[in-house]
C-alpha cells in the first residue's frame, strides 16, 4: 500500500476510493485475488487486463453486485459496507455496465429513476416530474433525443447508452464506473463519450474506466492499473510508460520500470 | 453521445404538433388509445355480435350479459394478479386450489365458527369472512412467494406443489363435507337478485365513475401541460371523454334493464305492505356486487401497476431482472409481495365464488389456474415477462366467459367447449405474436 502511495504523488491527500487487499472467488477459483487499488478525485483511471483477468469482477465488488469474501473499501478514507448496489450508490458511487442494466420494457425516465423514483404528495409515481428531469438531463447528454415515451428497447444503441450514462451521473455521482463504456458504439459516440468523461473529471468525480482497448485508456486516464489471473500486476501513471509496456504488462504480466510492481507481477 | 439527426427515427405522435389532422391515421394517433386494447375490444365485439346472430339475439340481452359479468367476476378478479406474477416472468399454477382451501376456510368460519360465537346473520359474519380469506389466501401466496424468492425453486415447481397441496387441504378442512348454506349478507357477494344494488344505487354508481374518470383525465392534463409536456389536442381529449362516458353509462343502462323476476318483486310489495293489485313495477337488477368488486378490484390494481413505485418494479424486474437488481431493487421482497397479492386475490374470488355457489366445496375453483392464465394471456400478458395490463386481462376474462357462455346457449357440448377455448388461446397468442413483430 506504501509503495503506491509513493508512486501516486497526488494534491489532495486521501483517495476518493480505496479498495484493499479485496478477494473473491467462485467455486473454488479466485477471480479477484488481494488487489489494492485506488481512486483520487477529478482522476480517471484506466483498469486493464485480458477477458478473464478479473476486472468486471473487482468493479462489481465495487458497484455492490457481489460481496467481496475478504478485503477492505474506503470512502474519502472511512472504511465503508458495501454488500448490495444501493450501499454503493448511497456512497455515492455509480455504474454504467457493460450491458448497460436497462429495464428495455418501461421508458428513459423510467430507467434513469429506478430504484430511486420521484414521488408525489400521496406517494405515487410522479411521473411528470421523472418526465422533467429525464428531458433536462438527456438534454445535456443527447440534444436531439425525443422518445421519451417509447420503452427503451426501441432506442438505437447510443441512445440507450445516454440514458444508462444520465443514470449514472444524475444523482450526484462522486466516484463513476464505466464498464467498456464504447464497446457497442461507433467513432462519433466514442468522442462524445471521452468529451463526458473530460467534462466529468473537471467537475472532481472520479472515474474508474474498464476497457481492453489500450488507445481509449491512454487518451483518458491519468493512471492505470492492470490486472492478470485475478491479481494486480502494477500500477502506473500513462505518462510514465509506454503503450508496449502496458501490453507486456497485460499479456506477460510484466512490470516496466515506469510502473509499480503488485502481487501479480512476474519476477 | 449526440446521435446523428440522421438516425433519428420519427418524432412519437405525442410531439406532432397538435392540431394537424390530415387523415384518419393521424386522427387516431392524436387519441394516444392503445391498439392492443382497440383490437381485444374488437374481438370481444366480434364474439358477441357472432354469438347474438347464431342465437337468433338470445346472446345481447340484459339478463345475458348481466349473467356473464356476474360469471366472469371471480376469474376477472384473479386474473388482475396473475399479469404481475407473469409479468415478473413467473407462474402461478395454484391459484384453483388456494381459492378452494380459502373457500373452505371462510365456509367452516361462517357457517359454524363465528354462529356459535355470535349466532347466525350478525352483520360482522360477511367482514369477518371476507377478512379472513384475504389473509389467509395473502398468506398461502406470500410463504410461496418466499420459497420462490428466497430459495430459489422455481415458481412452476412451487405452485404445481401448491396446486396439489392446497386442494389436498381443502379437502381437510372438513374431511370433504360440502358446508352450506352461507350467511345471508355474505351470499350477496355472489350476485343473485339480493347481490345487485338496483337503479338508483347503479346511476349513482355510474355518475360517480365518469366523474371521477373526467377528473383524472384532466388532472393529468392540467399537469403535463404544466411541465410544458405535448398534450392531446382539445378534441382528442373530448373524444376520449365521450367514448368513456358512453361505456359506463351503456353499462348502467343494460343492468337497469335487467328485471327482477315477477314472483321477487311481489314479495318485496308485500313485505312493504303494498298492494300488488295494479300490476307489479319494472324493478331493476342494477349492477352485480362481485362485477362492483371486480370492477373495483381492476382499478385499485390498475393503479397499483401504474402508479406506484411496487408496479414499476414489478414491470421493471419483468423487463430486466439483473437491471432491476444493479438498480438496489429489493427484487425478492418484491417477489413475495406478487404471489402474496395473488393469493390475496384468490382469497376475494374464494369469497365471490363460495356465495355464488352458497356452499363451500373442496372442489370449487377446480381448472380456474388454466381459464386465470389464459384470461391474462389473452389479454396481452407476455409470457416472455415485462408486458401486460390489467384491463386487457380482465377484458380477457369476458372473452373466454363470452365464449362459455355463447356455446352453452348454442347447446355446444361440454367437450367441444372445452376444445373451442383451448384453440381461441393458441389463436390469440399466436396472433399477438404477429402483431408484437409487425411493431419491430
Amino acid at each position: 500500500m506504501t509503495a503506491l502511495a509513493t508512486a501516486v504523488p497526488q494534491t489532495a491527500s486521501t483517495p476518493l476510493v480505496e479498495m484493499r487487499d479485496v478477494s473473491i472467488a467462485f467455486g473454488g477459483i479466485k477471480a479477484v485475488d488481494g488487489v489494492s487499488i485506488d481512486l483520487y478525485p477529478g482522476e480517471v483511471v484506466g483498469l486493464l487486463g485480458h477477458n478473464g483477468a478479473g476486472k468486471s469482477t473487482l468493479i462489481k465488488i465495487l458497484s455492490g453486485a457481489y460481496a467481496a469474501d475478504h478485503g477492505e473499501i474506503r470512502v474519502n478514507g472511512e472504511p465503508v459496507h458495501i454488500t448490495s448496489p444501493r450501499d454503493a450508490k448511497r456512497c455515492g458511487i455509480e455504474t454504467i455496465y457493460q450491458t448497460l442494466a436497462l429495464a428495455d420494457n418501461v421508458d428513459a425516465a423510467a430507467n434513469i429513476f429506478l430504484g430511486r423514483e420521484k414521488l408525489t404528495a400521496w406517494g405515487t409515481l410522479d411521473d411528470h416530474a421523472m418526465e422533467a428531469e429525464a428531458r433536462k438531463v438527456m438534454g445535456r447528454l443527447n440534444p436531439h433525443f425525443r422518445r421519451f415515451k417509447e420503452p427503451v428497447k426501441a432506442l438505437s444503441g447510443g441512445q440507450r447508452q445516454s440514458v444508462a450514462i444520465a443514470r449514472a451521473i444524475h444523482f450526484d455521482a462522486r466516484v463513476l464506473i464505466m464498464d467498456e463504456p464504447t464497446a457497442a458504439l461507433g467513432p462519433a459516440e466514442t468522442r462524445q463519450v471521452g468529451e463526458l468523461v473530460k467534462q466529468l473529471k473537471q467537475e472532481g468525480i472520479g472515474i474508474f474506466l474498464i476497457s481492453h482497448d489500450i488507445h481509449d485508456v491512454f487518451d483518458l486516464a491519468d493512471r492505470i492499473h492492470v490486472m492478470k489471473n485475478g491479481k494486480l500486476v502494477g500500477t502506473a501513471r500513462v505518462a510514465d510508460v509506454t503503450q508496449d509496456e502496458v501490453l507486456g504488462m497485460i499479456i506477460l504480466g510484466k512490470c516496466p520500470p515506469g510502473a509499480v510492481p503488485g502481487p501479480g507481477a512476474t519476477a | 453521445m449526440a446521435e446523428p439527426s440522421t438516425t433519428l427515427s420519427p418524432a412519437p405522435p405525442a410531439e406532432a404538433p397538435a392540431g394537424r389532422r390530415a387523415g384518419i391515421g393521424d386522427a387516431l394517433r392524436a387519441l394516444e388509445l392503445d391498439t392492443r386494447m382497440v383490437g381485444m375490444i374488437g374481438a370481444l365485439a366480434i364474439v358477441w355480435i357472432g354469438f347474438d346472430i347464431l342465437t337468433g339475439g338470445a346472446f345481447l340481452t340484459p339478463r345475458n350479459l348481466w349473467n356473464l359479468s356476474v360469471q366472469t367476476a371471480s376469474v376477472g378478479v384473479m386474473a388482475t394478479g396473475m399479469v404481475l406474477v407473469i409479468v415478473t416472468r413467473n407462474i402461478d399454477l395454484s391459484v384453483g386450489s388456494i381459492l378452494g382451501f380459502t373457500g373452505m376456510v371462510v365456509g367452516v368460519l361462517q357457517a359454524r365458527f363465528l354462529p356459535e360465537i355470535w349466532g347466525f346473520d350478525n352483520p360482522l359474519t360477511w367482514v369477518m369472512a371476507v377478512l379472513a380469506a384475504v389473509a389467509v389466501g395473502g398468506a398461502v401466496g406470500a410463504v410461496q412467494g418466499a420459497i420462490i424468492a428466497y430459495l430459489g425453486v422455481s415458481s412452476f415447481i412451487v405452485t404445481l406443489g401448491g396446486l396439489l397441496v392446497w386442494r389436498g387441504a381443502a379437502w381437510w378442512v372438513t374431511t370433504g363435507q360440502t358446508v352450506a348454506p352461507m350467511d345471508g349478507l355474505f351470499k350477496r357477494l355472489g350476485g343473485g337478485f339480493e347481490g345487485a344494488i338496483g337503479a338508483g344505487p347503479s346511476w349513482a354508481v355510474g355518475i360517480a365513475a365518469v366523474l371521477l374518470s373526467v377528473a383524472a383525465i384532466l388532472v393529468t392534463r392540467r399537469r403535463r401541460a404544466g411541465f410544458g409536456f405535448p398534450v392531446r389536442p382539445l378534441w382528442a381529449e373530448g373524444v376520449v371523454i365521450l367514448l368513456v362516458a358512453a361505456a359506463i353509462v351503456g353499462a348502467v343502462l343494460v343492468v337497469n334493464s335487467y328485471p327482477l323476476p315477477v314472483p321477487v318483486v311481489r314479495r318485496m310489495m308485500e313485505a312493504q305492505g303494498l298492494s300488488t293489485d295494479g300490476g307489479l313495477p319494472f324493478v331493476a337488477h342494477g349492477f352485480a356486487i362481485p362485477v362492483l368488486i371486480a370492477l373495483a378490484v381492476g382499478v385499485g390494481m390498475t393503479f397499483l401497476s401504474r402508479r406506484t413505485r411496487f408496479g414499476r418494479y414489478v414491470f421493471a424486474i419483468g423487463g430486466n431482472p439483473e437491471a432491476a437488481e444493479l438498480s438496489g431493487i429489493n427484487t425478492r421482497r418484491v417477489m413475495v409481495m406478487v404471489f402474496g397479492l395473488m393469493g390475496a386475490l384468490c382469497g376475494l374470488s374464494a369469497c365471490i365464488a363460495t356465495a355464488r355457489l352458497n356452499a363451500a366445496t373442496n372442489a370449487n375453483g377446480t381448472l380456474d389456474e388454466l381459464y386465470v392464465i389464459a384470461a391474462a394471456i389473452i389479454g396481452g400478458t407476455s409470457m416472455a415477462g415485462g408486458v401486460g395490463t390489467i384491463l386487457g386481462a380482465m377484458l380477457g376474462a369476458m372473452v373466454m366467459q363470452s365464449l362459455q357462455s355463447g356455446m352453452v346457449l348454442l347447446g355446444v357440448d361440454a367437450p367441444m367447449q372445452n376444445i373451442v377455448v383451448g384453440l381461441v388461446l393458441v389463436a390469440a397468442v399466436y396472433v399477438d405474436t404477429l402483431y408484437r413483430r409487425g411493431l419491430k
